[in-house]
């Protein structure tokens, strides 16, 4: 007879199912929360209405772009394209809607076509990486140089101004406290969590991070779903560009500078490891608020911009630690 | 509907027509004939036993079956029709289906999707998910082997044994697309199952008998026998003739699949010298960790000592911990009276304590690398000169090794991967070797996966080691493994050492003994 003690050891030794909610889920959430009560409690400017509407009007972008890299490195590959495909597609709209440089004045056609221009170079990064074998890194780095290739091209020195008042009104106009981009934001969560819930593409972005070879074991031809969700990621950067446009009153080439590494930091906070199989499109979302609040309640309650990048980099690491801490063992292997 | 069609199908097909006929099948690789002429016939609802050492050509065999290679020559009959398999798809349209020895599921999907991944049929529609239909789909197949799997659950939250069953459930589903009786092929799906889960496995084989043939690969060849109503032998690549199970002995087919009667002395007992030390070289006293408690061990100079136990008895992790490869809790380790640091492996290493990792593949190799480099890679100092490596130093150490091991290597530069597993093993070996200074050997599994002849010679250098004077802890991979080689055996159970018990020649216990001490 064992008694109930040396039970709890003996089920240690083999390798337990996970059930219920992990800390890796409910970790983020709860980050969230807090550090929004220790910026509340800390400053009365942060906790009013106007600053927590300024939160969610600042991380409109960051969520639509975070949610397109969120397939991408559900599948375990990564993506570094947003920059460029964003300033093509900022340059695209604001030379298609009503402009200073063109008599163009396509409306929302306009803003269709820049979305479908992103989604083609998402496509490119996504055949190059399948017909090529080039690694997803160098392919979409290159991806976005072409990107800032073709939105220079469409510069041609010259800054379009946007008089379009369609798009104008995106960032300035405001339905139940939100402003149009706001909204657009959260529909395109909502639509990348249904993709990602029911539809086999979401479903096998998440598979092709989980085990590739498994699929194509199981008769899966996986290229094509590869492309697929390059494309999908291509088309939210393009509709993030269209966004930047709409904020700037302008088409600029720098339009998706430092998205990259501001999406892959979310996605990452939020849970989406870049290992691929993990987290998903909500996850994400949490993390898209992790970051913008805590670099709008850094400016709340004072500390020096100067300060800001450094430290956020600092919480992205803590963020990415404490994330693994659970699987943490001697010997580990980290690259 | 499906269960018309297959009434139907069972019907139209007499019963003499075998399920499956391979003839005259041949596959040639660069430099090896894997497949050279192979014969077999799977009858329907039949079990059908396919042994072979490794090498023999199982797993090209099975991998034809399912369209993963294409034979050079040779053809395929499915109930009789001669087909061609271009992919497993194409297999599974014939109704052939193949549980794979490494589990080929993907863990962060739910049961149910695994069930049907590649063949969604009615559970997705325009690209669109239909989690209803996906449920019904997946409690179809699992109805059939009488499994109570939520068919919601994820993937990796079930237990192996329930994951095992969803992989069964899965290949089942083939019956959906084929209209026809399924051919089901389990490569050596008892590998990594504890006695009660081969049981239900078995259980579940019998079952599937009822409406389906069975290809059962497995290394046990007691299993085989056990489960299988007729047993197909396979040696280099070549059909060498089928047992009835009924009333054959293991030795029979061991027989058959070696070509002789083989060597009486297997574990080599009569190199097997008593150790005559007095002092203990290694002593374990009270140590402890997550896993295992109050462990105490004694290993001589010149002395194997077996741990058997069951799957969660500890004792891997009892042998990771002497390694410092394992945090412990508790307890004091000394290793010829010195005080043994186990906060790290560096610490080990440098004490002379060599460990022989079971994922030989992953921790045991660097695969891309050569022999030379695996070789030297844990004593760098006997490759150097001060802080630079001198390769002709290196060469001679390793080429002396090559030599004294017989390593078959084309030469020192190769790859270690391209070598075959005996021989990757001796290299994993002779990296604790080139030292010069190894006093405690710690053996994970070192036979594991190799065929019967590299076993043997793995034995034989595990024989000569200990007569040198190294002191052995031995994981085995077989208690009939443990038996042969140990002078002396500690079953450890629930994390704690049980017994201990001698093991010299002429006076060695049975499994049973030590079975009922593990249990």
């Amino acid at each position: 007879m064992t008694s109930p003690a040396e039970d709890v050891d003996v089920a240690a030794a083999r390798p337990q199912p996970r059930r219920g909610v992990s800390l890796r889920d409910a970790g983020p959430p709860i980050a969230l929360v807090v550090v929004f009560l220790v910026f509340a409690a800390l400053s009365s400017q942060f906790r009013s209405i106007e600053n927590i509407q300024n939160i969610l009007d600042a991380a409109a972008v960051l969520g639509v772009v975070t949610c397109g890299i969120t397939f991408v490195l559900m599948m375990g590959s990564i993506d570094l394209s947003s920059p460029g495909v964003m300033g093509a597609s900022a340059l695209a709209v604001a030379l298609l809607v009503q402009n200073n440089r063109n008599d163009n004045d396509f409306g929302l056609l306009g803003v269709a076509l820049a979305v479908a221009l992103g989604a083609a170079l998402g496509a490119l990064s996504g055949s190059a990486l399948v017909l090529l074998k080039v690694p997803s890194f160098m392919t979409t780095l290159g991806v976005s140089a072409i990107g800032l290739g073709i939105a220079t091209l469409m510069f041609s020195g010259v800054q379009p101004n946007i008089s379009d008042e369609m798009l104008g009104s995106w960032a300035t106009e405001r339905l139940i406290g939100l402003s149009y981009l706001t909204w657009i934001a959260i529909g395109c969560i909502l639509l990348g969590w249904l993709i990602q819930r029911y539809t086999r593409l979401g479903r096998y972005a998440f598979a092709i991070g989980g085990a590739e070879e498994v699929l194509s074991l199981s008769g899966v031809k996986v290229a094509p779903y590869k492309v697929a969700v390059f494309t999908l990621a291509g088309a939210f950067y393009g509709l993030g560009g269209v966004m930047v446009t709409s904020q700037l009153g302008a088409g600029l080439v720098q339009a998706g500078d430092g998205y990259d590494f501001s999406a892959i930091t979310a996605a990452v906070v939020g849970g989406t490891l870049l290992i691929g199989g993990r987290g998903g499109v909500l996850h994400s979302a949490v993390g898209v608020l992790l970051i913008v609040v805590l670099t709008n309640g850094l400016v709340q309650i004072g500390v020096s911009p100067y300060w800001q990048g450094g430290v956020q980099g600092f919480i992205v690491v803590a963020a990415v630690a404490a994330a693994v801490i659970p699987q943490r063992r001697r010997n580990q292997v980290v690259k | 509907m499906s269960i018309e069609v297959e009434s139907q199908a069972a019907a139209s097909v007499p019963a003499r027509v075998p399920a499956l006929e391979v003839k005259g099948l041949v596959k040639h690789y660069p430099g090896v004939k894997a497949l050279d002429g192979v014969d077999l016939v799977v009858h329907q609802n039949e079990v059908l036993g396919l042994a072979g050492e490794n090498g023999a050509g199982k797993s090209t065999l099975l991998k034809a079956l399912v369209g993963l290679v294409k034979p050079d020559a040779g053809e395929i009959y499915v109930r009789g029709e001669k087909v061609k398999l271009r992919s497993v798809d194409d297999a599974a349209v014939q109704g052939i289906g193949m549980v794979f020895q490494e589990q080929s599921l993907v863990p962060n999907l739910t049961a149910a999707e695994n069930i049907v991944l590649g063949s969604e049929g009615a559970g997705v529609k325009a690209g669109l998910y239909r989690w209803s239909e996906m449920r019904r789909l997946a409690q179809e197949q699992f109805d059939k082997i009488g499994s109570h799997i939520d068919p919601l659950a994820r993937t990796d939250t079930l237990s192996f044994a329930d994951r095992q069953m969803v992989e069964i459930a899965k290949v089942l589903r083939i019956e959906q697309r084929s209209q026809h009786p399924p051919v089901i092929i389990l490569d050596e799906p008892t590998s990594v199952l504890e006695s009660k889960e081969i049981e239900t496995l078995f259980t579940q084989v019998r079952r599937l008998r009822e409406f389906a043939s069975v290809v059962f690969v497995s290394h046990r060849l007691d299993e085989v026998l056990d489960v299988c109503d007729r047993v197909a032998v396979l040696r280099s690549g070549q059909s060498v003739g089928e047992v009835q199970t009924e009333g054959a002995q293991p030795a029979d087919l061991h027989k058959m699949m070696i070509g002789s009667t083989g060597s009486d002395d297997h574990y080599h007992e009569g190199l097997a010298q008593p150790s005559e030390e007095e002092r203990p070289r290694l002593t374990v006293r009270g140590l402890s960790a997550k896993t295992f408690r109050d462990v105490n061990l004694d290993v001589h100079a010149g002395e194997i000592v077996a741990v058997v136990g069951v799957h969660g008895s500890g004792r891997e992790d009892v042998c990771r911990a002497l390694f410092g490869a394992e945090p412990t809790t508790a307890g004091e380790v000394t290793l010829d009276g010195k005080k043994l640091d186990l906060s790290g492996t560096r610490a080990a290493c440098a004490a002379g304590v060599g460990y022989v990792p079971a994922e030989r593949k992953i921790e045991g190799m660097v695969g891309p690398m050569s022999v030379a480099d695996n070789m030297t890679l844990a004593k760098q100092k006997s490759r150097c000169n001060g802080p630079l490596v001198v390769p002709t130093k290196q060469a001679t150490l390793v080429d002396r090794w090559i030599e004294r091991l017989s390593i078959r290597t084309p030469n020192r530069t190769t790859a270690i991967q391209r070598l075959s597993g005996g021989n990757q093993q001796k290299v994993v070996l002779a990296r604790w070797l080139v030292g010069n200074d190894i006093r405690l050997l710690l053996l994970d599994h070192p036979t594991r996966g190799l065929d019967i002849g590299a076993r043997s010679e793995v034995y034989r250098l595990m024989r000569e080691l200990a007569n040198n004077g190294v002191a052995t802890v031995l994981l085995a991979d077989s208690l009939e493994e443990a038996i042969g080689m140990a002078d002396r055996i500690i079953v450890m159970s629930d994390g704690k050492v049980a017994s201990e018990m001698p093991c010299r020649t002429g006076a060695k216990p049975t499994p049973l003994d030590l079975v009922k001490e593990m249990v």
